[in-house]
């Protein structure tokens, strides 16, 4: 068993990137260019730090492998689609890194303690709400590429080109309140700041349009969600059961 | 009268294949005007099978068995013609289709491979909407029938392939379908195993009536189960009949080993007309052809001084391996 704690652990020490980036915007002073204090930040980050945490998702990889195993074929001919399958292992292994990620968070406030806020009940709730829209989304997008193993058998290398846009435009490296407003502007029509920036500027209290950001999360679901059914249903269609 | 549960007319199945030049330039080549082309796997083909019937599927590699199986199940979308199975179209996959069959492919597993197959077990339990009580009824009746017992609470990864293959079955059977697709179940098993899973497999149509599709390379598998088989040939059904109509056809002699009391009435057998295959001593094989079997029979022991007879069927691995390898048989 001794195996499966030590993977829990480095699941959950693989996110801290936000600590790295935390790390790089105060000792550079970059933070002053975009008006934002210390201690905002190194909330910002370790929001951003807990919100990648619950909405990390690997769908495109596990049903690519499924699919080139010939593992897809059983889960098709059972009375449930196969990515309920996913989601529900998904949401088991976020419970499972919960009390890891909350060990990382107190040792961050032992080196930050002017970093310790609590965040009243109604905003707590609100940045829950909106983690777990940030999964669907990002969720239904890998869906929707893991979709395309049926022409490709290679979805992962279309998913690897939307990593890029997802790192850069999600807040994960930077705040989006730093991009220039020509370029904000349009990023705020893609899907990419609900995934990390909204929630945890939310979870971190930083200056947010609450109402907004749900709106636009909810909206990508109900855009994502027909797509998926769509791209399943004709994909089934071009499944040729290889590998079984 | 005993209904068609599954009704296949006119089916074929075409892939689109591409094909690649070896080496550098062929992989240039193939990047920027890949060639493809269509291959009809499954050819026009038609049957249909009767509820609670054992149906062998047999062929030669590649010839087809498998994608038949495939989208009797609804795995995969068919190119032509059409397919009933049990009122349902297989490849709407509608939910009450769904909980009405079972695929199970030899090697491969829908286990969960870190936990125990009980796990499993529940979790295909809620997927088919079976409550607790009524799954841990079926679980323990499937598992006395199937003879495993602590297995069940193993880890699959540390379970032998004979267990798991019981496993599988077990989760592939909680929901009690009426249909079973089975792509060679006794792959990779031991002789004993293939023997506890033919006898399972017997008892099951027994008592539940259910319909069973069976491809297997093992002729035990086939001879054991199925009174019907289907032959395929490159895509195209070559025989559809009674398993024992197709072995007299194909082997209308049987082999006679007789024994005399002595060598001088072997030498005599020997010149009497009959059709020798060998004489070692005082024992001779003659082959006889099935229709005569009688009047040959009395003859030899009547007119000589016989110590022991043996009446042998010619191997069927031998008889059935004919049928892999042509395209007609007009039974």
């Amino acid at each position: 068993m001794l195996e499966y704690r030590v993977e829990i652990a480095l699941w959950a020490i693989s996110g801290i990137i936000p600590f790295f980036m935390l790390n790089i915007w105060t000792n550079n002073n970059l933070n002053e260019s975009i008006n934002i204090s210390d201690t905002l930040l190194s909330r910002y980050f370790l929001s951003a730090f807990f919100v990648r945490q619950f909405s990390v998702v690997w769908v495109v990889f596990s049903f690519e492998e499924d699919s080139i195993m010939g593992k897809v074929s059983p889960y098709l001919i059972q009375p449930l689609n196969p990515f309920f399958r996913y989601f529900a292992q998904h949401l088991a292994e976020q419970i499972t890194r919960f009390p890891f990620a909350l060990i990382i968070a107190f040792f961050f406030f032992i080196f930050n303690p002017e970093s310790i806020w609590i965040p009243n009940l109604g905003i707590l709730l609100l940045s829950i709400v909106s983690t777990f829209l940030s999964f669907l989304i990002q969720f239904l997008i890998q869906s929707v590429v893991a979709c395309l193993c049926f022409w490709t058998e290679k979805a992962s290398s279309i998913e690897r080109l939307l990593f890029i846009p997802t790192l850069f435009l999600s807040g994960l490296l930077a705040p989006v309140v730093s991009f220039p407003s020509y370029v904000k502007s349009w990023i705020y029509l893609t899907p990419f700041p609900y995934l990390i920036d909204f929630p945890a500027n939310l979870l971190s209290g930083n200056e947010t349009n609450i109402s907004g950001g749900l709106i636009m999360q909810i909206l990508w679901i109900f855009i994502l969600f027909p797509l998926f059914k769509k791209i399943w249903s004709e994909g089934t269609k071009k499944y040729t059961a290889m590998g079984s | 009268m005993v209904q068609n549960i599954i009704d296949v007319k006119n089916l074929s199945k075409s892939f689109d294949i591409s094909s690649k030049e070896p080496g550098l330039k062929g992989t240039i080549k193939h990047f920027f005007r890949r060639q493809t082309k269509s291959l009809k796997v499954i050819k026009d083909i038609s049957f249909e099978i009767k509820e609670g019937e054992i149906v062998g599927f047999l062929g030669a590699n590649g010839a087809g068995k498998t994608t038949i199986l495939k989208m009797l199940c609804g795995l995969i979308y068919p190119s032509e013609g059409s397919i009933m199975v049990s009122g349902y179209l297989p490849f709407r996959r509608k939910e009450n289709f769904l909980k009405n069959i079972t695929l199970i492919m030899g090697q491969k597993q829908q286990l969960i491979w870190d936990l125990p197959p009980i796990e499993s077990f529940y979790l295909n339990a809620s997927i088919y909407d079976i409550d607790k009580f009524e799954a841990k009824k079926r679980i323990k009746k499937l598992s006395e029938m199937l003879e495993i017992d602590e297995e069940l609470f193993i880890p699959v990864r540390k379970l032998s392939l004979g267990q798991r293959m019981k496993s599988e079955l077990l989760a592939a059977l909680i929901h009690e379908p009426n249909i079973l697709f089975l792509d060679e179940p006794t792959l990779g098993l031991d002789i004993n195993a293939q023997r506890n899973l033919r006898k399972f497999l017997q008892k099951y149509n027994k008592e539940t009536n259910a319909t069973i599709c069976l491809t297997s390379h093992y002729m035990k598998d086939i001879t054991s189960l199925c009174k019907r088989v289907i032959c395929v040939h490159e895509g195209a059904i070559s025989y559809d009949g009674k398993l024992d109509l197709l072995l007299k056809k194909l082997s209308p002699v049987k082999e006679i080993l007789i024994v005399c009391r002595s060598e001088e009435d072997a030498i005599k057998l020997e010149n009497c007309g009959f059709n020798v295959k060998n004489k070692i001593k005082n024992e001779i094989t003659i082959i006889i052809e099935n229709n005569s079997i009688t009047s040959s029979l009395k003859t030899i022991l009547n007119n000589f001084d016989i110590e022991d007879l043996f009446i042998n069927e010619p191997p069927i691995d031998e008889v059935i391996g004919k049928v892999l390898i042509k395209k007609d048989y007009d039974i």
